[in-house]
């Protein structure tokens, strides 16, 4: 009996002591993190500018490619990866800042700011043709086209491009598209409204150029595999099979600056697992890692650690109507009180512990800038933040407006750890700080969600939204009365008119409009209370210090790889 | 046997009709639209992708197209997960490691399970026993992904012997998450094999060939494991479809590109025909082997009859 018995202590102290090492990895050093500033990552202190002799990057994907083709492309992955393995009119920049890339230069554009005619230059696809005007008239048309089925190309276009919403309602032929090849080297754009972030929509990867004779000829096989697609971009794809957990990207010769291009080869994994994602950086096998909830925590003061500033928010929607009769929440008190009575900076700092910060906003910080280069957050500042007396005295107010002591709202979240746990977080600040509140927590998959919004079928909801282009209008289109996204009863004749008039009369008044932008921000979190800014995402990885100048971008494709090196591994 | 099997085949084709049917609808009434992009998507542009997939057509005529299709061999094609790409070259792609690493799993699995049990059961209430039992008892109750992440970090990470992760080196990647799949089996069949080697080595007929003579080796294996292998035959056949068709866990810990997580994936994102497709994929496996068990208790047993006539 007694060997029994120890025998049943030994496997157990065995047992746990191999899985608390397992868990107790990395994070052995001390020193300052590195940080980046939302562009080219701050990790060259060996930038000696001498190149290794070899140029591959080892990098993971948490995901694999749902599809290359840019009509049909809506997720990050693939907007990555076309980011590098194709150009369109233009390209984010080191700085972010949109430049000309098949462009030969700045087009012209007509005084009303409705035509812009593009020079293309002399560039080739990866099978040695040249990329012409056509290839992105016939690319746009294909993406707006209701018979593509493209999720991005009339959400992109209706109502800027000019006639794209007719032809995405199938009301107009795709050859009365706005967009024109006066020869092989001349593109003209015709819009509907002067766009004023036009030329950052052109880096978008919906407005990728398309070979039309390849395309035909690949038929159902275009885009399903590497070897069926054409590339003009810094690198080709190569290795990918179609729906498999690897790839790789190789320097394209016939890229047009091919000479910048410094990495030869870049290998792509999908690692979904963030555990092993470390184990492989670890190893010396991957180069980069995303680090999560509880590894962002344990790296936090890694020296090979770095912050990405995503331009992503995430806000509570306050749904105003729910099966047909209002809910609590159309009080514009209850409201308001539920926006201040919950403590930001906590959630960032103890629940998400990646960098990520407290969103008194809506438009993210660090994301667009007026022409003097003045950040957007700095004319309109901060709304709404965290008061947790101010919210008892609206919360009260409101009670009493509704003649009720007590209020049960459904918040409806994700279904991944960390919204779980964000959300509790925010339960029990709501019901800590608001006598009376209850919450009841809902946790559901994605497309779940995204049917219970479309029928309003929730009273306060956790989402967030990252921009398609870098202006404000990407956040603030969202709420205007009868959009897609405004699942909410929510409608401000003056919100909706200060919108209209940013899109329409405002276009060429970039001071004016930055003001209409600004003022529709405040009334739509700070009057109205509408929705309440949460917290704006960091992202968290780890880098090898030899890795070099990896661009990351605020929208489109994340990752610029057309500029980085390595230097100081061997 | 072979009008036994000619009537199971009748029923498994029968059976497998009535899991595609049953699954088709139960697919129909999840929550959620296979359109990943519902938010971006005008009413027009829905219906227009709604049409391409055949999502529109009133459910009886989807579920007549889907069974004609399948008839043929046609799984349909991915909506949102892989757009456009076929289910049947997904599920091909993709079934060559999980079956292999579920194989590996199972034969390491069994095999050990067995000799740790038949010795616990010779040498029973012996430090050897004891420690059969607990190896068992630590394989069923430690989910797999704690293995596969203490093999992972010690043998790949550590002491570097293995891969960490990744499907490229060969055999050599399939050795961890072999041996991650291979505890539950092992642990199982350990367990079964001792108890019924116990009773078998108790019973009657094992004391009059121990008194005719018989070697340990002759009452350990000809009468005593041969009887034991019936109950562990049951367990193991459909616990060899479970791993053979994939573990979400450890195929996710090694990024391992396997069937089982993009399953699990098609049911989160409702991309129908990979729901459906990997459902009859793994219902064909799961009555094969159910068959394959069936005839093995024969061949085992020879008094077990197949076809229901009067044993003589």
């Amino acid at each position: 009996m007694k060997n029994s018995k120890l025998f049943w202590l030994l496997g157990l102290v065995l047992v746990l002591s191999a899985f608390l090492a397992a868990c107790g990895g990395g994070g052995e050093t001390t020193t300052e993190p590195s940080e980046t500033d939302g562009n080219t990552e701050k990790t060259d202190e060996k930038a000696s500018g001498d190149l290794d002799s070899v140029q591959e990057l080892n990098l993971m994907e948490t995901a694999e490619i749902p599809t290359m083709d840019s009509a049909l492309a809506e997720d990050a992955v693939a907007f990555n990866i076309m980011n590098n393995v194709n150009e369109g009119l233009y390209r984010l920049n080191q700085e972010n800042i949109a430049e000309p890339a098949m462009a030969e230069s700045e087009p012209e554009i007509s005084e009303d700011g409705l035509t812009y005619t593009f020079k293309l230059r002399d560039a080739n696809w990866s099978d040695g043709t040249p990329v012409t005007a056509q290839d992105f008239v016939f690319s746009w048309q294909r993406a707006v086209d209701p018979a593509t089925g493209s999720p991005y190309g009339p959400y992109m276009m209706a109502g800027t491009i000019k006639n794209a919403a007719a032809i995405a309602e199938g009301k107009m032929d795709k050859a009365e598209l706005g967009v024109e090849a006066k020869d092989e080297k001349t593109l003209v754009v015709t819009l509907e409204r002067p766009v004023p972030y036009f030329m950052s929509l052109m880096a978008f990867g919906t407005f990728l150029p398309q070979k039309e004779a390849f395309v035909t000829e690949k038929g159902k096989a275009y885009a399903s595999n590497s070897d069926n697609l054409l590339y003009n971009g810094p690198f080709v794809l190569t290795n990918w099979d179609g729906t498999g957990l690897t790839w790789s990207m190789e320097k394209n010769p016939e890229y047009w600056d091919a000479e910048t291009v410094k990495l030869d080869k870049v290998n792509v994994d999908v690692v979904k697992e963030a555990g092993t994602g470390l184990n492989l950086y670890d190893s010396g096998e991957k180069d980069r890692a995303g680090l999560s909830g509880e590894y962002a925590m344990q790296h936090a003061d890694n020296p090979e650690a770095v912050r990405e500033l995503e331009p992503t928010v995430f806000y509570l929607k306050f749904n105003q109507e729910r099966n047909g009769e209002k809910t609590p929440l159309a009080n514009e008190n209850i409201r308001k009180a539920i926006s201040l009575a919950y403590n930001k900076q906590d959630l960032v700092d103890v629940v998400l512990a990646n960098g990520s910060l407290p969103a008194d906003f809506l438009v993210p910080t660090e994301f667009s800038f007026d022409e003097e280069k003045k950040d957007f957050r700095e004319v309109n500042g901060k709304m709404n933040e965290f008061n947790a007396e101010e919210a008892k005295k609206y919360w009260e107010t409101g009670l009493k407006e509704l003649g009720v002591t007590e209020v049960t709202l459904e918040m409806l979240g994700g279904d991944t750890e960390l919204s779980k746990k964000m959300d509790e977080y925010l339960k029990s600040q709501l019901e800590g700080n608001l006598e009376g509140l209850t919450i009841e927590l809902k946790a559901v998959p994605f497309a779940v969600r995204l049917e219970l919004d479309e029928k309003q079928d929730y009273d306060i909801q956790n989402s967030g939204w990252g921009p398609d282009y870098q202006d404000p209008m990407t956040f603030l289109d969202l709420f205007v009365t009868g959009s897609a996204q405004n699942k909410m009863s929510y409608s401000n004749p003056e919100f909706d008119k200060l919108i209209e008039q940013a899109k329409g009369e405002l276009a060429l008044d970039p001071a004016a409009r930055w003001e209409a932008m600004a003022k529709a921000e405040k009334i739509l979190i700070e009057e109205d209370a509408t929705i309440s800014g949460i917290f704006q995402r960091s992202v968290m990885s780890l880098q090898k210090p030899y890795v070099h100048d990896i661009v990351v971008h605020p929208f489109g494709g994340d990752y610029s790889y057309k500029w980085a090196y390595i230097s100081g591994k061997e | 046997m072979a009008r036994y099997i000619g009537k199971r085949l009748i029923y498994m084709v029968i059976t497998l009709a009535l899991i595609a049917t049953f699954t088709f609808f139960l697919m129909k009434i999840l929550p959620g639209s296979p359109i990943a992009s519902a938010d971006k998507l005008s009413p027009e542009q829905r219906a227009v992708v709604e049409e391409a997939y055949g999502l529109n057509d009133p459910l009886p005529i989807q579920y007549f197209n889907y069974m004609f299709g399948l008839v043929q061999g046609d799984l349909g094609i991915s909506i949102n997960q892989f757009k456009g790409a076929p289910v049947t070259d997904l599920i091909l792609s993709r079934m060559g490691p999980s079956a292999q690493i579920g194989f590996q799993g199972m034969l390491i699995g069994t095999v050990i399970g067995i000799l740790l049990g038949m010795i616990a059961a010779l040498r029973q209430n012996t430090w050897v026993d004891y420690s059969s039992t607990l190896v068992a008892i630590i394989g069923i109750s430690i989910p797999s992904f704690v293995f596969a992440s203490l093999l992972q970090y010690w043998f790949g990470l550590k002491l570097e012997w293995f891969p960490v992760a990744l499907w490229k080196d060969g055999f050599m990647s399939s050795v961890l998450p072999s041996i991650a799949l291979a505890m539950f089996p092992l642990a199982t069949a350990a367990r079964f094999i001792r108890t019924e080697m116990i009773e078998v080595l108790g019973s009657d007929y094992i004391t009059l060939a121990k008194a005719k003579g018989a070697s340990g080796s002759e009452i350990a294996f000809k009468h005593a494991f041969r009887n034991a292998l019936i109950p562990l035959i049951t367990v193991l056949g459909p616990m060899t479809v479970g791993i053979l068709t994939g573990s979400l866990v450890v195929e996710q810990i090694f990024a391992i590109p396997g069937i089982g997580e993009q399953f699990v994936k098609s049911i989160m994102v409702n991309d129908f025909a990979i729901i459906m497709g990997t459902t009859i994929f793994f219902s064909v496996f799961l009555i094969v082997v159910i068959l394959i068990v069936d005839i093995l208790y024969g061949i085992i047993d020879p008094r077990i009859r197949l076809s229901g006539g009067k044993s003589s």
